[in-house]
């Protein structure tokens, strides 16, 4: 045991020793790689924990929405709808939503308005979002200027403001009550933005979802599912997309890496010749290059992994988060969540760390086999 | 100091970092519970669908929600993020909707 | 002991430029005495070297080592004699450039899996021998040609041999750095080390230590005898 313990290190005590001949080359090589894995970790990262927060906090979600379609738009839906849908069997309640959009030309700003029964708002007066309170300065007790669909001005006081740690969720909302919103608007009283259906078993969910599209044809069911796959593939679809954007230069250093690594120089093979002449083995020297190739990869693998940590989870991830989070004036204040697990971390180690020590092995493995004889009349 | 000592300790070091990272992200997951069973509660009573990450457009504001045609969308229920939508088809299952088993 | 029984050793056999570089070589070569290979260059003096420190296989024809059989060993086990019963002294002392005179003599050793500092220890002990402790820490291709032979020999030494087998040792020597060679190897023959030079250099075979000098020519072996 202590035998193959102190074999290995001494094998790589060489390793570095070789490595550190070409110092300044090969601290250029871990630097890259560094950056290289900082990179794609830092947008897995990222992504991870945006497609977990998504999945976690959108499961309170309604499970089925339906929206009435005109001419392939969405439109308001007449609430005999809901008394059909009631109907359909193992559906145990249906409400109407009402919400929809306000753009606000004052900070040019989109705001959503929604109505909500259980925070019962007085009229003439609303709830709004953190963000909103901060772009327009609003607070308890002041008011809010909107122009009715009609153009006519109607005035609302700020009862309260929506908590900053839902921010991530409410920072555009404003709440308000359901004769303000038809009022604001001019919904008819017997229509609805959408409508929400409660099931009582959820495997039968897309049953009913699909006797809902078959009983009234001009509706849209919208599955919490689907809203949540939604999610995880617009965060893959903007992961991608800045990986993508870094391909040119991941492919550069792969390039780099691989020559590199694979390129063996006469000299590397000379000396693979003398390691045998003097009595190392094939295996012996293959486990030199296991080493060589290791200790660069594990290294820019550790190092890029803690720096993409830090920079996602502690620092808020500056580098990426436009690109993957979007963009918006009503941008909300959040923090991620760090979601890591052994999985991720796996991946990104089988993904960088295995082919750069593979590279490194596999050409020396011609060099290792020649006869060391050739050493001797060199 | 042998050059492998140095190395191994480095590595170890390193390792112990990102371990420390793990117990980072133990923590501050702990430390988020309560809000997230906010935002969760905030979802469910205000029976909300999305995010709000950008404001701007209904189909950036409620990507669940947004029509099937919007603007810039090469497909009804393609994915709306350029240039992303214009070269990957949407998933099958949003092309086809919602049909009872035959 | 070793006893070299009818070997051949032939390069490119079938093919046109078929070459016969060692030609039914038998010969005995006692333990703990100095045998000096000598013949003209293309002789074939540096194949059987390598067909006798097990680096190459021969054609045909069997090697005994201490009366066991090594010819036909599979490469694992030959490659463990010729780390620990062969030190080679090459021509050109083949040392690794950019690594340090120490490890260059502890390199043969690693394999074997010993501790480090009694590896370390036994490096230092055969360059604080040959005058080299003070330039354990330099890189080899610091040294002067004298010292970076030396160190070759210090990192045949290493692993202990019983043979030491050195082709055309003082090929880069002047005359006083060759004597003090010759030196050298009398001191390993009287720790009863079996030593084995190729080389043409008078200096060397004409050296009164030395036991036996074999002829060699196109590959055959001339009388032999006594120095
Ligand atoms: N791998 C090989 N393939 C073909 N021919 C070879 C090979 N190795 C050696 N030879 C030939 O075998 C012959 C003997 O070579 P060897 O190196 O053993 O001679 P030598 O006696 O050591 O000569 P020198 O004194 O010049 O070192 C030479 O003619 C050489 O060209
Ligand atoms: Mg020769």
């Amino acid at each position: 045991m202590s035998y193959l313990v102190n074999k290995q290190r001494n094998i790589l005590d060489f390793a570095l020793s070789s490595l550190l001949r070409r110092k300044g080359k090969n601290l250029a090589l871990v630097a890259v790689y560094t950056l290289v894995v900082f990179a794609l970790a830092s947008v897995m990262f990222f992504a991870a924990a945006l497609k977990k927060e998504a999945s976690l906090v959108l499961s309170a979600t309604p499970e089925l929405i339906v929206q009435k379609m005109v001419a392939g738009r969405h439109d308001l839906i007449p609430m005999s709808y809901a008394e059909k849908i009631r109907k359909i069997r193992g559906v145990t309640a249906v409400e109407g939503r009402l919400w929809g959009y306000y753009y606000d030309p004052l900070v040019r700003a989109n705001y959503t308005l929604l109505v909500n029964e259980k925070t019962a708002l007085p009229e003439k007066t609303i709830a709004v979002g953190a963000g909103i309170a901060r772009v327009r300065s609003a607070y308890r007790g002041s008011t809010m200027n909107f122009s009715s669909y009609e153009g006519k001005p109607m005035l609302f006081q700020v009862r309260g403001i929506l908590s900053q740690e839902s921010e991530l969720l409410s920072a555009d909302l404003i709440l308000l009550s359901a004769t303000d919103f038809r009022r604001l608007f001019g919904v008819p009283e017997d229509y609805a933005t959408d409508l929400t259906v409660q099931v009582r078993n959820k495997k039968e969910v897309a049953t009913v979802a699909a006797k809902i599209q078959q009983m009234l044809p001009d509706t849209r069911p919208i599955l919490r599912d689907e809203i949540i796959r939604t999610y995880e593939a617009v965060f893959d679809w903007r992961a991608g997309i800045v990986i993508v954007v870094l391909l040119g230069a991941l492919l550069a250093f792969l390039i780099f890496a691989w020559d590199k690594a694979a390129g063996l120089s006469a000299e590397e093979r000379r000396e693979i010749g003398i390691l045998k002449a003097i009595g190392w083995e094939t295996s012996d020297v293959l486990q030199l290059k296991f080493w060589e190739g290791l200790t660069v990869s594990l290294t820019a693998f550790l190092l890029g992994t803690i720096f993409a940590y830090v920079h996602v989870f502690l620092a808020a991830a500056p580098l990426f988060a436009t690109v993957i989070k979007g963009w918006s004036i009503l941008y909300p204040n959040f923090r991620l969540t760090p979601f890591l697990n052994v999985f991720q971390i796996a991946v990104l180690f089988f993904f960088t760390v295995v082919p750069y020590t593979v590279a490194t092995i596999i050409p020396s493995w011609r060099a290792a086999t020649i006869d060391p004889d050739q050493v001797m009349r060199t | 100091m042998r050059k492998s000592s140095i190395f191994i300790s480095f590595i170890l070091g390193c390792t112990l970092t990102l371990g420390l990272a793990f117990l980072d992200a133990l923590f501050q997951k702990a430390g988020d519970l309560p809000l997230l069973r906010q935002e969760i509660k905030v979802v469910e009573t205000l029976q909300l669908t999305d995010f709000c990450l950008a404001t701007e457009a209904r189909h950036t504001r409620h990507p669940s929600q947004s029509d099937w045609h919007s603007p810039f969308q090469s497909h009804p229920g393609a994915l709306d993020h350029f240039p992303s939508g214009a070269i990957i088809q949407p998933p099958e299952r949003i092309i086809k909707g919602h049909e009872l088993p035959r | 002991m070793i006893e070299l029984q009818h070997i051949f050793k032939i390069f490119n056999a079938g093919k046109p430029n078929e070459h016969v570089a060692v030609e039914d070589v038998s010969l005995t070569i006692e333990a703990a005495k100095i045998t000096v290979l000598r013949g003209p260059s293309g002789s074939g003096k540096t194949t059987l070297l390598s067909v006798l420190g097990c680096m190459a296989r021969p054609t045909s024809g069997r090697i005994l080592l201490q009366n066991r059989e090594v010819t036909s060993l599979p490469s694992r086990f030959r490659t463990e004699i010729r780390r620990k019963t062969f030190g080679f002294i090459f021509q050109q002392y083949h040392l690794l450039q950019g690594i340090s005179v120490l490890e260059n003599v502890m390199l043969p050793a690693y394999p074997n899996g010993d501790s480090f500092a009694q590896l370390k220890q036994q490096a230092e002990k055969l360059l604080d021998l040959f005058g080299l402790l003070p330039k354990a820490a330099s890189k080899v291709e610091w040294l002067s040609g004298g010292e970076a032979q030396r160190t070759a020999i210090a990192r045949a030494l290493v692993n202990n041999p019983a043979v030491i087998i050195a082709d055309e040792p003082t090929a880069h020597l002047d005359t006083k750095l060759s004597r003090e060679l010759m030196e050298i190897v009398a001191k390993f023959k009287a720790e009863g080390k079996t030593i084995l030079i190729a080389s043409h250099d008078p200096i060397v075979h004409e050296s009164p230590v030395v036991d036996q000098v074999v002829d060699m020519r196109d590959g055959k072996l001339m009388d032999s005898g006594a120095a």
